[in-house]
């Protein structure tokens, strides 16, 4: 670095400067959201009140310019591919109801997803472009192709379920018999494909330099596994309750709450996002409906009525832990705030120096 | 792929496949001899036909385009400091000797500026700050709690948004001393080594040119958004009644003509320099090296350092402070930095979720 180090925090000039203002208060006391912000006990150890510079406040990285399409997308493509382990799943063991709900949800909730992410896009007639290319250093060309291959097979795999309704000669006769094993076929396919699905958009979030998606990468891809596999429960706990689908909705339920706490509180100020504000109501409500819906799947192992009710509060949690972490990010890219401080604490520690190295491996 | 294609020190345009690829073309923005007069602004708008932005008065000093979006390419950045022109702060005796007195209008209008929302046509466009205290503070810090604030009443009535004043500097004395200096940065797209943009277009939109730039080709872009929450410098923008992606093409029509970029040639003062990058890295160097001589300590480059978190800027610039007062970024790096890590991290949650469905069916069947 050829450039001068910087003067230490409180001079002139430094990114940090804790002068006192001569014959007044520096700072208010700042608000947020209209209510001071809690400063309990517990949270004080984890993120100490920052200073920092910026220009007129206006954020540094741009929010993003996706809607709550977006939000909505990571749910329907969490549950199409949780529904769709669910039909693989009821397919090996022989459920058939489990098999037809799982099938069925994965094709609505493909179609809701291919749906919501075209309406996103500035130009929507322009959609196909995205097959253009495929780029592994962009999540989206991966998970536009790995959607569409998802999408044949659970189509397919959806279609099938029509063999039985259709008239055994003819042309349909044929495909009466030809389905049902193309379908078979099919549902393993899109089975194979469906984790993928559910943890490629953790990827999608975490790939931004968006600070609070990109600091909780390594937890987040769990977190949204973990809802993938409790909504596709709920489906299983709503139309065919049974112990696969109760067994699904604990381990899911689990793999979230255990990785949603991580994202939560393991990112120092980068956590705070998701547990301040909007996106942390919306982050408690989810906590709370999917230990309900976890809850309710195992006590109410006996009554249709309480299963279902627990699959729904799965579903709910589902949608509001995708919309809380999608909040949580553009919170956090709206106040230069979490771009600056950690970047410069970073800097400060290292004496100046860039540390914008690559990550310890994990 | 190369070894360090994803991040550190890297010549793009060989990397990216083109053989015979001619020198790594650059800006050296040099703020420290900005006047502010936006030349560029207007020149790059007019070569490149950028729609307009509004005709806002945003109350940022001089500054009424706000930022960098999809209709500004060029954007002139001012802060009014109460430190001398040579860094030095109130409590530096004989800083400010000589100099002429007065008050300057910094914390009031920073809170009014600070609330003030652009309609840019574009999107996220210039948004007001989250947080206006903050925002108060960030460029007149020794000032707030002297400042005549209150009077600024975002409720309604008269709001002071920055304009010069009507009587001389230093003939009204009811206000503490409040020198000040003025600094000026005309930004730009950084054309980074490893631009994040790019790393993530899913479309191909995006391409590195043969000059080492970063360019949106207009006819595939299909707005879908990802390139803007993955600029780390919070440059590239959507325009809302076109639904592109839009930046900075480091007038890529004008180099293949052998001609300098439209902001560069419009600067007065050579604050902005074209040329090749490792010419501008070694003129920039020295120019650090004379200021300091000169007295200006705090003269520094950013984007400079090819081992920074983007492996270097293609458009780097010397700063009269820290970064984050201009803002930009204090130590930003490219999200595809750990893009393996990433998808690791995700293979290892989708295998999790694999065999979480199969043991919640395995054993005795219903």
């Amino acid at each position: 670095m050829s450039s001068v180090s910087p003067p230490p925090a409180g001079h002139p000039g430094s990114g940090l400067s804790r002068d006192e203002a001569p014959g007044g208060p520096t700072r208010s006391p700042r608000k947020r959201g209209g209510s001071s912000r809690k400063r309990g006990g517990g949270d004080r150890s984890m993120v100490p009140e920052a200073d920092f510079q910026s220009y007129y406040g206006r954020p540094i990285v741009r929010p993003p310019v996706w809607t709550h399409d977006i939000a909505i997308y990571l749910f329907t493509g969490g549950l199409a591919a949780g529904s769709s382990l669910l039909a693989a799943g009821g397919q090996a063991t022989g459920n058939a109801a489990l098999r037809v709900a799982g099938r069925t949800t994965a094709l609505g909730a493909l179609g809701a997803s291919t749906f919501f992410l075209i309406k996103d896009l500035g130009r929507p007639d322009r959609f196909l472009y995205m097959l253009r290319v495929a780029k592994p250093t962009s999540p989206m060309s991966m998970g536009t192709w790995l959607l569409s291959l998802f999408g044949g097979a659970a189509g397919v795999a959806a279609a099938a379920e029509v063999a039985p309704f259709l008239p055994d000669h003819g042309v349909l006769g044929l495909a009466r018999k030809v389905l049902p094993p193309v379908g078979s076929a099919a549902g393993y396919g899109a089975a194979v494909l469906a984790p993928g699905l559910a943890t490629y958009t953790a990827v999608l979030f975490a790939d931004t330099a968006v600070p609070s998606w990109n600091a909780v990468y390594p937890d987040l891809p769990f977190m949204f596994a973990g809802s993938a596999l409790a909504s596709g429960a709920g489906v299983g706990l709503i139309a065919a309750p049974g112990r696969p689908a109760r067994r699904m909705a604990v381990a899911g339920a689990a793999i979230e709450l255990a990785a949603g706490h991580r994202v939560e509180h393991g990112y120092g100020m980068l956590s705070e996002p998701y547990t301040t504000g909007r996106p942390g109501k919306l982050l408690r409500a989810a906590r709370i409906l999917t230990v309900a819906g976890a809850v309710g799947a195992v006590v109410g192992r006996r009554s249709r009525v309480v299963s279902a009710l627990a699959g729904v509060s799965l579903l709910a949690g589902s949608v509001l832990t995708r919309f809380g972490v999608f909040e949580g990010g553009v919170h956090s890219a709206e106040d230069p705030r979490y771009t600056v401080v950690p970047q410069r604490e970073g800097l400060n520690k290292a004496g100046g120096n860039k540390v914008s190295g690559p990550a310890p491996t994990t | 792929m190369g070894s360090n294609s994803l991040y550190g020190p890297l010549d793009p345009a060989p990397d990216a496949g083109y053989t015979d690829a001619p020198p790594r073309m650059g800006f050296f923005t040099d703020t420290s001899v900005c006047i502010g007069c936006k030349a560029c602004e207007v020149a790059c708008k007019t070569w490149n036909a950028v729609p307009d932005d509004g005709f806002d008065l945003l109350g940022h000093s001089y500054d009424n385009t706000g930022g960098l979006t999809a209709n500004s390419w060029r954007h002139v950045a001012f802060i009014e400091q109460p430190r001398s022109s040579s860094g030095a702060g109130t409590d530096v005796p004989g800083a400010f000797a000589g100099l002429p007195v007065g008050p300057s209008s910094v914390p009031a209008t920073n809170v009014v500026a600070a609330r003030a929302g652009a309609d840019t046509g574009t999107s996220p466009g210039i948004r007001p700050a989250v947080d206006a205290l903050a925002a108060a503070a960030t460029a007149g810090t020794e000032f707030l709690g002297t400042a005549p604030a209150t009077q600024a009443s975002p409720a309604g009535g008269a709001q002071f948004l920055g304009m010069p004043m009507t009587d001389l500097p230093g003939r009204v004395n009811e206000a503490p001393r409040t020198d000040f200096r003025w600094l000026m940065m005309s930004n730009v797209c950084k054309h980074c080594t490893h631009a994040g943009c790019l790393d993530v277009c899913p479309t191909g939109a995006l391409f590195r040119t043969e000059f080492g730039t970063v360019v949106v080709q207009e006819d595939i872009c299909n707005g879908c958004g990802y390139c803007i929450s993955a600029c780390p410098y919070g440059v590239i923008d959507r325009r809302e009644d076109d639904g592109r992606a839009w930046k900075c093409t480091l007038c890529y029509d004008r180099l293949g003509d052998g001609l300098e970029p439209a902001c560069a040639k419009a600067c007065p003062t050579e604050s902005i320099q074209f040329g090749e990058l490792s010419e501008l890295r070694e003129r920039a160097a020295r120019r650090v090296e004379t200021l300091h001589e000169n007295g200006v300590a705090e003269a520094r480059l950013y984007g400079n350092d090819p081992s920074d978190g983007v492996g270097g800027d293609g458009a780097f610039f010397l700063l009269l402070d820290e970064p984050e007062v201009y803002g930009l970024p204090p130590d930003p790096h490219v999200p595809t930095r750990d893009i393996v890590l990433m998808w690791k991290r995700a293979g290892l949650a989708a295998l999790t979720m694999a065999a979480t469905a199969v043991v919640a069916f395995a054993g005795r069947r219903q």
